[in-house]
């Protein structure tokens, strides 16, 4: 135990003696969160859209001043079918919306006038959003001019927004963010550890020491705990005072499940570092295969159940969807253990794991 | 040029050399732009859907099995009550719900109106808005057919009174990309990504690595000029950055059938400069750092930023407008833009020019910094 001790002070002088090292590691996550907590959204907002009116008429016109009125779109006016392509070429603007000749003479005569929405659609998802929120723009319109005449047999439709009634992006990003710069910032801290003293050539006074594995592992993990928990302190209020996150369930609860899903990833980094040779080498492991994976399969910007089948398979490997999933619950939700015990259990299962796998890798000999 | 050829030859040899790095560098980034290409989309499928059906009647349920034979819903085990159903929700069993009230085909048929209460699990505000309007849909389609079915049966209560209301519509016309498959989108932005994060990571941790070893020192009481030394370091993975790019696009072509339509001269040009961006970054983390650690956590820091702020998996003009500013700094957001213009909509060298622009300044100045604050000095 007393070794134990001695080793796990060693780490943390190699910590708190890189003050750069140190300043980096607080530093970034506050910049990213507070960058990210604004400026990540997939609402749509701003969008340059432009009007090609053939028909020029009062409906026309009020049309227009509605869409220029909202604010997902700024308006500008193109006079022909030929400034369209190039306006696209350019990324000018992102759709055109189309009146047909005579659109309002056509509305109140035959009752029906055609509007076409063109859409830039290398980018489908704003294209689909901008197709969509158009639409609502018309049929609010209609329903302005139709109000004298009622149709009977109406169904109406009375929906709530749970958990989320303004449909507020940062409810969503928050926690996403959260999730991934725990899980990255603290696999990366770890994923160097062990492979740094090989590189350096200093493992090998580790290895004829009486140390256990086990030990070094442990010994390893334990001072990078503190400094994540910090880091997810600081996360965590910046969320609640500055993004207004609400905290519907449990503090304490919050604060276990995020030490847990800290664990996961320091164990994770462990696991990086006893496989490879060289700094280098874990890094690569830890940025490039965990960057892109975290971002895209933890749900965090995409929806998991839209992904085709494969891939929802693929996320549930994920540690970062399981820690998603329970910030939203705790925080959103107010839920506790007792719905949420699943998602706990996985992520100290996969602790173990990860723990287990690097206490067998670690290997006791130098090549 | 001799000695710029030998530090090459020395660099190759050094990459070449780390089996365990080879993979990392030549198939995992493919595998991930495989994998993950599919994962980007923001339709709105599979939504875990179920219902409160108070009424019970043949109504309700033809009601019901629109839903079931919409592609959007997975319709799952009814509730027997609203309390129940919102437990499930909590849970995160069923994402949406819809409530038939008792007396829902009395209430349409006698008193001529009714009502739908609908629950959307709004965490995820855009989908839940995308949901709000597909149960609508669906929702106002039975409608539809229920007023023409009612009528009928009731001509004398309809009448002539009731003039047909106005109606618009509207004709999506989804250009470069008419089946709105995301992936056309996907692939050439996750591409980019995975070619920039290699190059920046290899090229920021490079010179480090020999301080930290020590073997940058031996290079230092060399002849080799400062210059020599620096090209003979990013030419490497300059070469490296274009052969990745080429067999991303290769795969890219092959596997998701994406369209070339541009000219790849182009493409290929704008990407020698902008490779030459990311490694001057990656020269300039090396100089100002000491440890591979701190060059790897800078790295990471700028890398996330540029990911998430290049408008590939959120749109930059919703961001707030000092957000907004901020991307102008941000080489990826460039990139991501030129290769969807080229490739997708065949944009030509005029239609590219601000971009082009840009990026040989971007090039220019962060390389100039980096060859500046190199010292050949410890």
């Amino acid at each position: 135990m007393k070794r134990f001790i001695g080793f796990v002070r060693k780490e943390f002088y190699h910590i708190f003696r890189d003050k750069r090292s140190l300043f980096i590691l607080f530093g970034m996550p506050i910049v990213q969160i507070l960058l990210f907590g604004f400026a990540i959204t997939n609402e749509i907002n701003n969008v340059d859209i432009a009007i090609l009116d053939h028909s020029k008429d009062v409906v026309t016109k009020e049309i227009t001043n509605k869409i220029a009125a909202s604010d997902y779109f700024t308006v500008q006016l193109i006079d022909s079918e030929s400034a369209i392509e190039s306006a696209f070429q350019k990324g000018k603007i992102k759709a055109v919306v189309n009146f047909e000749k005579d659109f309002g003479e056509n509305l109140i005569r035959q009752n029906n006038a055609t509007v076409q929405v063109i859409t830039d659609a290398t980018e489908p998802n704003t294209a689909n959003t901008i197709s969509g929120y158009t639409n609502a723009i018309f049929q609010k319109y209609l329903l302005e001019i139709n109000q004298n005449k009622t149709t009977p047999y109406l169904i109406s439709i009375e929906n709530r927004m749970v958990y989320n009634q303004e449909l507020k992006g940062v409810f969503m990003f928050v926690p996403g963010v959260m999730t991934i710069i725990l899980m990255l910032v603290s696999a990366m801290m770890t994923s160097i550890s062990i492979a740094r003293e090989k590189e350096l050539g200093t493992m090998e006074i580790l290895l004829v020491s009486p140390l256990k594995p086990l030990q070094v592992i442990v010994g390893k993990v334990v001072p990078y705990i503190f400094l994540s928990m910090s880091n997810a302190t600081i996360i965590i209020v910046l969320s609640i005072f500055i993004f207004k996150m609400p905290l519907q369930g449990s503090l304490f609860l919050l604060g276990f499940e995020s030490v847990l899903f800290i664990l996961t990833a320091l164990a994770l980094g462990i696991l990086i570092s006893t496989i490879s040779d060289t700094q280098q080498t874990a890094m690569m492991i830890s940025m490039m295969g965990l960057m892109l994976p975290t971002i895209l399969l933890s749900g965090f910007i995409f929806p998991i159940n839209s992904m085709p089948l494969p891939l929802q398979i693929i996320s549930h490997a994920i540690p970062a969807k399981w820690f998603v999933i329970i910030l939203k619950g705790v925080m959103l939700k107010g839920v506790g253990l007792l719905i949420l015990w699943k998602e706990t259990l996985i992520l100290l299962g996969m602790t173990l794991f990860f723990i287990t796998v690097s206490v067998r890798k670690y290997k006791i000999r130098l090549e | 040029m001799k000695t710029i050829g030998f530090i090459i030859q020395k660099e190759f040899k050094q990459i070449f050399r780390n089996k365990g790095m080879l993979p990392l560098i030549f198939i995992m980034p493919f595998i991930q732009l495989i994998i993950l290409s599919n994962a980007a989309t923001f339709e709105v499928k599979n939504i875990k859907f179920s219902y409160v059906d108070n009424d019970k009647t043949a109504f309700s349920r033809a009601l019901i099995d629109k839903f079931v034979a919409s592609e959007y819903f997975n319709v799952g085990h009814p509730f027997s009550s609203n309390n129940e159903a919102m437990a499930a929700m909590q849970k995160g069993n069923v994402d949406a719900i819809i409530e038939i009230p008792t007396h829902f085909e009395r209430d349409l048929t006698k008193l001529k109106k009714t009502s739908l209460s609908v629950l959307i699990n709004a965490i995820d505000g855009a989908a839940a808005g995308v949901e709000n309007v597909y149960i609508n849909q669906i929702v106002m389609g039975f409608n539809k057919n229920a007023i023409a079915e009612l009528s009928q049966i009731n001509p004398a209560q309809s009448g002539p009174a009731i003039s047909k209301p106005a109606s618009i519509t509207s004709i999506p016309a989804f250009w470069y990309n008419e089946t709105l498959n995301y992936k056309t989108f996907m692939v050439p932005g996750i591409l980019v990504l995975l070619v920039t994060m290699v190059t920046l990571f290899l090229s920021g941790m490079n010179i480090v690595r020999e301080k930290e070893i020590g073997t940058l020192e031996q290079i230092n009481v060399t002849p080799i000029k400062k210059h020599q030394f620096i090209v003979g370091k990013l030419l490497p993975f300059w070469v490296l950055g274009l052969v990745l790019l080429t067999i991303g696009l290769i795969i890219s072509k092959l596997l998701f059938d994406i369209p070339i339509l541009g000219s790849l001269t182009l493409m290929y040009f704008y990407t020698t400069i902008y490779i030459f961006v990311v490694l001057g970054l990656g020269l300039f983390i090396s100089n100002f750092t000491e440890t591979q650690q701190q060059a790897m956590f800078i790295a990471w820091f700028f890398m996330v930023i540029f990911i998430l702020m290049s408008g590939l998996f959120t749109p930059i003009e919703s961001m707030p407008v000092w957000a907004q500013n901020l991307t102008e700094f941000n080489p990826i957001k460039y990139y991501v833009e030129v290769m969807r213009m080229v490739m997708l909509k065949g944009a030509g060298l005029s239609d590219i020019y601000p971009q082009l622009a840009k990026i040989s300044i971007y090039a220019f100045v962060i390389n100039g910094l980096a060859v500046w604050s190199y010292k050949k000095v410890s």
